[in-house]
């Protein structure tokens, strides 16, 4: 089936089976690879993005779904990687092996979007939707709380 | 547990080329740890390329190794860079092909990669170095001691001359290079990158999205496959319904892999070619595959478990090693304990799925693979499709974790076969259910334990027999025991055999292999005898390391242990402070494995419900001299502790009819960041050569928190995971 949604900005039509994946289509129909496949059952939260605003696991999307949607990856997340987050993320050195980081910084995005400045409370119940396998948990807490830091001296 | 042998002290050269545009490439060919005969084979190669240095200044630092997360992309560049004398943030960092002709030991595993390259990487770099230098000298006609280096630029200091490598390129790219092995090193005081926090060079691409990863790769017109394999291990294809399969939307080619019997090379299975993954994954619930799926069906974890009972009923079938008298011993003992320990067989589940994508072209094989051991995936890839492996050319892709799987290359070979029968350009991505039922896992395992301590509250016997799994009287891979691992050498009178279940599982190396388990029973069995003997759990461990050398695990120094040991107790504040309530505790472990020495506190609440807390974890590591890089060693050991505490908490895989019964990652459960504690790393610097820490870290903190549940609740844990032992009280 043809849909048609907007991504990071930009309109986009594509022509697949109506229940392929947000996920699939994503990465291999538009070459967007930021956006990660981790288990396919919405349990890593590799594949996370934001759909209308919203956090969404975007292997559990499926194509029908996504007409009319406005869909925004970790491409899109700043214009050039200057996010808060984007930015503690490389000062703290959070990445280990890195593969579940987009969906990790689609999270915390999220999260602080609803609370600029979240407790370590408010921060297990937001993240714990999505799985770092390094388990570099530490330094994604330290991350968020630099994040904050740096979007409220903005 | 991969061999390496240290020995910088061979022959070793470098090799200068000028390049396009009055730049210089500084190639070394180093030994790293090849026998005589080795080096001799390949002396004669090109050898490879560490830096560049191009006329306006650009300067680029090959990183030899796959990087899985360990950090080591950045860590080796850190190593030349520093010596080379250049500034960090004007350097680039490329990632080398896989060639063993050029590059040695280009594997991640074993936490080698610090202990074999410390050495022949910064002087790599100081070679460097010294070229510039001279080529200053030259063009100055000054005396080369006169001249000194600092950021990338030569100066002498008496005429206030003064020029960039860049500028000092073509002119180095004319000269020989010096010995690699005279060439002075930096006073570790004088270091500018070692030894400082330094963030992963990937780290940008990461946050940004960029494609990065071997599942990232793309290539003009390729195909994406799925491979369906026999779910009881080594099963063959004895028909499919491939027709019907060819004909579903999308799907370009059906047919059947023959595949041989090997569980870590090309196994017998169906491939379904398609124009996208999707595609293929979804003709792939009409596939119908007769399978002979041989003899390993009729095995179970039920059935391994009532053999390991009926194994203990039994003496061992071989002795490992025996000291002095321990059933004598055990008589004598004032108070003897009896108990048996058991293990699971767990899974790597690296997040990212196994995938490579491949393509036959122009007579050459050419792949783009996450691989722990590229040059292990080429043999078996050349040796499967009867190619010469001079004719594969291997990208080293980052590998979104690796924890051991990925030294095994089972999923480079099916992609290889798929694509060069395809003729196209192939990604193969395997499924996380393919993942989880066709890993190569840590194995399981069983101990008997007798032992006893004296009236002073020392251990004085020690008997173990370990019931593992192979075939015959053969230990699977990472399954196996030696006479001198821990606590053997410690004990006078100990006495340490062995048994086997016939198993028909692929095993495989995971983080710390043997030692994950080991360290889980020894250090619960040894605060068993301490409780019994009424002891301070710390005080306990200080004697039993203060006892004699004499055929501890080979190369462990007891001083050392100690230091860790004593430094954690200090750190974490162990027996100092107001007894903790009922329901919360602390335990204690150590242990030596790759090198490397570690002591760990845990400090856990158990509900009375029976819920699971970590509140915090005390490390203390003793690696050597040298943190290279504070920032990757701090994380790495953090990740490690959690890993151990995952493996603790919930992991299990279990089989039934040859297959295992988990499939994703609702039945195999992961660490989520409200389980993880706060984990406190220090490090104890001691004056020797640095060694790896991506995996001595996480052996200890299995036993420490289980030591803490029996702190916390008096209820031992003899069986793995937790989930195994009703943890509730009143």
């Amino acid at each position: 089936m043809k849909i048609s949604f907007t991504l990071n900005g930009t309109a986009k039509t594509v022509d697949v089976p109506e229940d392929m994946p947000l996920l699939w289509i994503l990465r291999d129909t538009l070459d967007m690879k930021g956006t990660k496949y981790g288990c396919g059952i919405g349990q890593c939260g590799a594949c996370s993005v934001h759909v209308g605003g919203a956090l969404q696991r975007s292997c559990q999307m499926k194509a029908a779904a996504v007409q009319g949607a406005k869909v925004t990856t970790i491409e899109g997340l700043s214009p050039d990687g200057n996010h808060p987050l984007q930015k503690a993320w490389q000062e703290l050195d959070v990445p280990q092996c890195g593969y579940c980081q987009a969906g990790q910084i689609m999270a915390a995005a999220a999260l602080l979007k609803d609370k600029p400045r979240p407790t370590d409370a408010d921060i297990d119940t937001a993240m714990a939707r999505n799985i770092c396998r390094c388990a570099t948990y530490n330094r994604i807490r330290e991350g968020i709380h630099r994040a904050a830091a740096i979007a409220a001296a903005d | 547990m991969i061999p390496v042998t240290l020995d910088v002290s061979r022959r070793n050269f470098l090799k200068v080329s000028a390049i396009a545009g009055g730049g210089l490439l500084l190639s070394a060919y180093v030994p790293f740890g090849l026998s005589k005969d080795e080096e001799n084979l390949f002396a004669d190669f090109t050898p490879n390329a560490f830096i560049r240095v191009t006329a306006d200044g650009k300067i680029t630092i090959i990183a030899k190794n796959p990087e899985c997360g360990q950090g080591i992309k950045t860590m080796l560049p850190m190593l030349i860079a520093d010596e080379f004398d250049v500034p960090w943030a004007s350097v680039t960092v490329e990632q080398a092909m896989a060639d063993s002709t050029k590059y040695q030991g280009q594997t991640a595993g074993g936490s080698t990669a610090t202990p074999s390259n410390w050495d022949p990487m910064r002087r790599v770099g100081a070679v460097g170095r010294q070229m510039m230098l001279a080529a200053a000298a030259q063009l100055w006609s000054v005396p080369v001691t006169e001249c000194n280096t600092d950021a990338g630029t030569v100066l002498h200091k008496a005429s206030g001359k003064k020029a960039s490598y860049g500028e000092l390129a073509a002119t180095a790219a004319t000269m020989t290079a010096p010995d690699q092995t005279k060439v002075p090193l930096k006073d570790p005081k004088d270091y500018k990158i070692i030894g400082k926090f330094t963030p992963g060079v990937d780290n940008k691409a990461i946050v940004t999205g960029k494609p990065l990863f071997g599942i990232d790769v793309t290539v003009p017109g390729m195909q994406y496959a799925v491979f369906e394999k026999c779910p009881v291990f080594g099963g063959k294809v004895i028909s499919a319904n491939t027709d019907v399969i060819a004909k579903e939307p999308g799907v370009k080619k059906c047919f059947i892999v023959p595949g041989g019997a090997v569980l870590s090379e090309l196994l017998p299975g169906v491939a379904i070619v398609a124009d996208s993954w999707w595609a293929a994954q979804s003709a792939r619930k009409k596939l119908v595959v007769q399978w002979d799926e041989g003899k390993t069906a009729t095995q179970s974890t039920v059935g391994f478990a009532a053999k390991a009972k009926e194994l203990f009923a039994a003496p061992p079938i071989k002795t490992l090693r025996n000291d002095g008298d321990v059933d004598a011993a055990l008589t004598k003992a004032t108070k003897t304990v009896e108990a048996t320990y058991e293990y699971p067989f767990i899974a790597h589940a690296t997040l990212e799925p196994q995938n490579t994508t491949a393509h036959f072209h122009d007579g050459r094989m050419e792949i783009w693979a996450p691989s722990q051991s590229p040059i292990g995936g080429r043999g078996i890839v050349a040796k499967h499709l009867g190619i010469d492996a001079s004719t594969i050319d291997i990208h080293m892709m980052r590998n979104g974790g690796g924890f051991g799987r990925r030294l095994n290359n089972d999923y480079m070979v099916e992609a290889a076969w798929i694509a060069k029968e395809s003729g196209v350009p192939v990604k193969l991505v395997w499924s996380r259910e393919d993942d989880m039922r066709h890993d190569f896992y840590r194995p399981g395992g069983h101990h008997h334990f007798k032992g006893g301590v004296d009236a002073s509250g020392k251990i004085v016997a020690w008997k173990d027999h370990f019931v593992s799994y192979g075939q015959g009287e053969q230990f699977t891979q990472a399954g196996n025991m030696g006479g001198s691992d821990f606590p053997a050498g410690l004990v006078a009178d100990y006495n340490l055999g062995y048994s086997i279940i016939e198993s028909g599982i692929p095993t495989g190396f995971l983080r710390a292999p043997s030692s994950n388990a080991l360290a889980y029973v020894m250090h619960s069995f040894i605060d068993e005898l301490g409780a019994a003997a009424g002891a301070d759990q710390f005080k306990f461990r200080m004697d039993l390391l203060a006892g004699t050398t004499a055929g501890a695990k080979s190369s462990m120094d007891l001083e050392r242990m100690r230091g860790v040991l004593e430094m954690v107790a200090d750190k974490s504040g162990w027996g100092k402070g107001p007894a903790l309530p009922k329901g919360r505790g602390r335990g204690i472990a150590f242990y030596f494995s790759h090198r490397g020495y570690f002591a760990e506190v845990v400090e856990a609440t158990v509900s009375k419900a029976g819920g699971v807390t970590v509140n915090q974890v005390w490390v203390v590591g003793d690696v050597g001299r040298q943190i290279i890089n504070p920032s990757g060693a701090d994380t790495q050991v953090q990740g490690a502790i959690m890993d151990g505490i995952a493996e603790t908490l919930a992991q299990e895989i279990t089989f039934e009819n040859g297959r295992t019964k988990q499939s994703n990652l609702n039945e195999y459960k992961l660490l989520r960041m409200p389980q993880a504690p706060k984990v406190e790393v220090h490090w104890r610097i001691t004056d020797n050569n640095p060694t790896g820490i991506g995996e001595p870290a996480l052996p200890p903190v299995i036993p420490a928190l289980c030591n803490a549940i029996y702190a916390a609740t008096g209820k031992r844990i003899r069986s793995l995971p937790l989930t195994k032992t009703d943890l509730s009280w009143a």
